[in-house]
């Protein structure tokens, strides 16, 4: 295990635990796109590049723009008020529940860890051939992703779009 | 530890981080965020199982990854539209405050 990948660990573990814990939404925002980031250089270390990328161009240049676009639209910059905080009443239960699955889950890893290959060779993967991929065999995936993006872009200016008589 | 266990300690990981966001938050935004952490870790696995396993010329956990993202992308989209469809209506994003079914 490499310096590198601890340093780009602890970045995407702290931002992702600053998304969930900070009580302003704009700072849990910069926080998410920090571990977004932390998440691409993951993917850049496993020599993914094009996934990494991808990954930098989808959710640090789209999704977290999205996410502070509605944040902005919803006022939810305002810290709420002191006394009710911003976990909800349910909050002991979901943090048992989340506890159990990291416990199945690093159990599971730690349990199989002997029987995880070791180093492999480097990946040789070029953008032509991830194109030619894209192309041939998986084309009709992608044209499935396509009418997805497509009906979900309709979908969420529908929802979000004035009802008539809305007074705002 | 293996290179492999580490990136999945890490993934499992930011799977429970990403959980107990969407569990425990009163707000709307945050429980999506918390989704969006849990589906990214899920795609950290994917590309590590790619990368050592023994054909990743074939590709197949890395197109997994890619169109995961594109579905991501498009489940957030809708998602926040959603919650300001919701704010719109009801004036808060608090899911505590969102209890009933009736419009």
């Amino acid at each position: 295990m490499s310096v590198a990948f601890w340093l780009i660990a602890a970045l995407t573990v702290a931002g992702a635990l600053a998304a969930v814990l900070l009580k302003n939404l704009v700072h849990c925002a910069l926080a998410v796109t920090a571990a977004f980031l932390g998440l691409a250089l993951m993917f850049l270390e496993l020599d993914a590049q094009f996934a990494g990328f991808a990954q930098i161009l989808v959710y640090i240049g789209a999704v977290a723009i999205l996410v502070v676009f509605a944040i902005l639209l919803t006022r939810g910059s305002e810290t709420p008020e002191k006394e009710i905080g911003v976990f909800s009443r349910t909050w002991l239960a979901g943090l048992i529940v989340a506890a159990a699955v990291f416990a199945v889950l690093g159990w599971a890893v730690l349990q199989s860890a002997a029987g995880l290959p070791h180093e492999a060779a480097v990946p040789a993967v070029s953008v032509q051939q991830i194109g030619q991929a894209l192309m041939g065999q998986y084309v009709l995936p992608l044209e499935i992703v396509a009418l997805l993006l497509t009906a979900a872009t309709i979908g969420a200016v529908i929802v979000a779009m004035h009802e008539k008589g809305d007074a705002q | 530890m293996t290179p492999l266990g580490g990136y999945l300690l890490v993934a499992a990981l930011l799977f429970a981080i990403g959980l107990a966001g969407a569990l425990t938050r009163r707000n709307a935004i945050l429980v999506l965020i918390g989704i969006e952490l849990m589906l990214n870790a899920a795609n950290l696995n994917l590309i590590a199982f790619w990368r050592f396993s023994p054909h990743p010329e074939a590709l197949t956990g890395m197109m997994f990854a890619i169109f995961s993202i594109a579905v991501a992308a498009a489940e957030a989209a809708v998602g926040l539209g959603l919650v300001i469809s919701i704010y719109r209506h009801a004036r808060t994003t608090d899911l505590d405050k969102m209890n009933r079914m009736k419009g």
